[in-house]
């Protein structure tokens, strides 16, 4: 009797590390998270505008469906990111998630306070490997430092009325997120 | 052979609690820090890096970007006021004012994160679109049939959930319900 209750013991003790263990390994094992359903249909370092949700079809679930939104999938490995996003309707907002779908950051227009939001993005690495001139030259310019090399950058642009949807559609459709170097060297 | 039996039974008894532990965890969103005010309830840490493994294994099983915390909050109704889970074949009153928000929008998904199918296309309002009183509080009828006022169709389906997301507001990981955030009341008024 009293081997059965050890027995018992034994393997709730082992329940509890399998329920930790795996609650741990989800995200890692995920083949349905936002980032694997929008690896397929983002090309990296563009952006890409999704089409909005409807009741038959929608890119990701619980989308809100008075915003327009584009997705900007980043890969560091090459060096930094710029994005640029105007600013035309009533409420525009940039979120930045990991590979692993966490939000590190955001910023909405009025916290940018401009017509065009405008960030770089780098890995922790790449900030600490900046001239220093440059960081002094830049000091209006928002530096947001990404936790991991790849990623998703989420921009969306409020339509208070139905009727609004094109323009702000095109408002994220207008957004731009592209290397560094490229933007450099284009000059 | 006692010693496999044995062996066998702690195994068995292992898997099936971590897993169901698991399971129900998921299911019900057992993420920390739920701030709950009357029938909706958030996440505030849900949209940042403290996000708990509870909360990150949550996102990834339903797919979804998090609001992150820098640009809102969202909160979420799956029954009413009094627990009764709602039900799109009744007369859902969603009524009151919201904590101070640039913006907020409500919306009708069904269990599964997808817009609710109905015929005129209406999956939720934007503060500016809502029809107020003259104090400025508001009054949401989520019913089958059409309604005067703010008409939220829910095309009959029998679980439904309520989002309500505010943009740029205070209201965030530091927030304790109470009344200094006040959220609009969740009603059935009447089934068929």
């Amino acid at each position: 009797m009293i081997r059965w209750a050890l027995l018992l013991l034994g393997g709730c003790l082992l329940g509890g590390v399998v329920h930790i263990a795996t609650i741990i390994m989800l995200p890692r094992t995920a083949t349905r998270d936002a980032y694997a359903r929008l690896e397929p249909i983002t090309p990296v370092n563009t952006v890409t505008p999704l089409p909005p949700p409807t009741s038959d079809a929608a890119a990701m679930p619980y989308m809100d469906p008075a915003f327009a939104s584009a997705i900007c999938r980043y890969d560091l490995s090459q060096g930094p990111m710029k994005l640029s996003v105007p600013v035309r309707t009533a409420y525009t907002s940039v979120s930045f998630y990991t590979n692993r779908d966490v939000a590190y950051y955001a910023i909405n227009d009025r916290a940018a306070g401009r017509r065009v939001i405008e960030l770089d993005l780098m890995t922790i690495e790449q900030h600490n490997q900046m001239p220093e001139e440059e960081d002094v030259t830049a000091a209006d310019r928002l530096i947001v430092e990404s936790p991991s090399l790849t990623g998703l950058i989420a921009i969306r642009a409020m339509a208070p009325e139905p009727g609004l949807m094109p323009q702000a559609q095109s408002a994220v459709a207008a957004a731009q997120c592209r290397r560094s170097d490229d933007v450099k060297g284009s000059r | 052979m006692r010693l496999l039996l044995g062996t066998l039974f702690v195994l068995a008894v292992g898997a099936v609690i971590g897993l169901s532990g698991t399971y129900f965890a998921l299911k019900r969103g057992a993420a920390f820090g739920a701030l709950t005010i009357g029938a909706w309830t958030a996440w505030p840490k849900t949209g940042t890096v403290d996000a708990d493994p509870y909360a990150r294994a949550s996102i990834a099983r339903i797919g979804l970007l998090p609001t992150a915390v820098g640009d809102g909050i969202t909160f979420a109704a799956e029954s009413d006021d009094k627990g009764k889970p709602l039900d799109g074949r009744c007369d859902v009153v969603v009524a009151g004012i919201t904590p101070s928000a640039r913006f907020w929008t409500i919306t009708l998904y069904n269990r599964e994160g997808e817009l609710a199918a109905n015929s005129v296309g209406r999956h939720g309002f934007t503060s500016q679109e809502i029809v107020r009183g003259a104090d400025g509080s508001f009054s949401i009828v989520a019913a089958p049939r059409a309604q005067p006022g703010n008409w939220l169709p829910t095309g009959g389906i029998e679980r439904y959930t309520l989002v309500l997301r505010l943009y740029d507001t205070a209201v965030g990981v530091s927030t304790r319900a109470g009344r200094e955030v006040p959220m609009p009341s969740v009603t059935t008024r009447g089934c068929p």
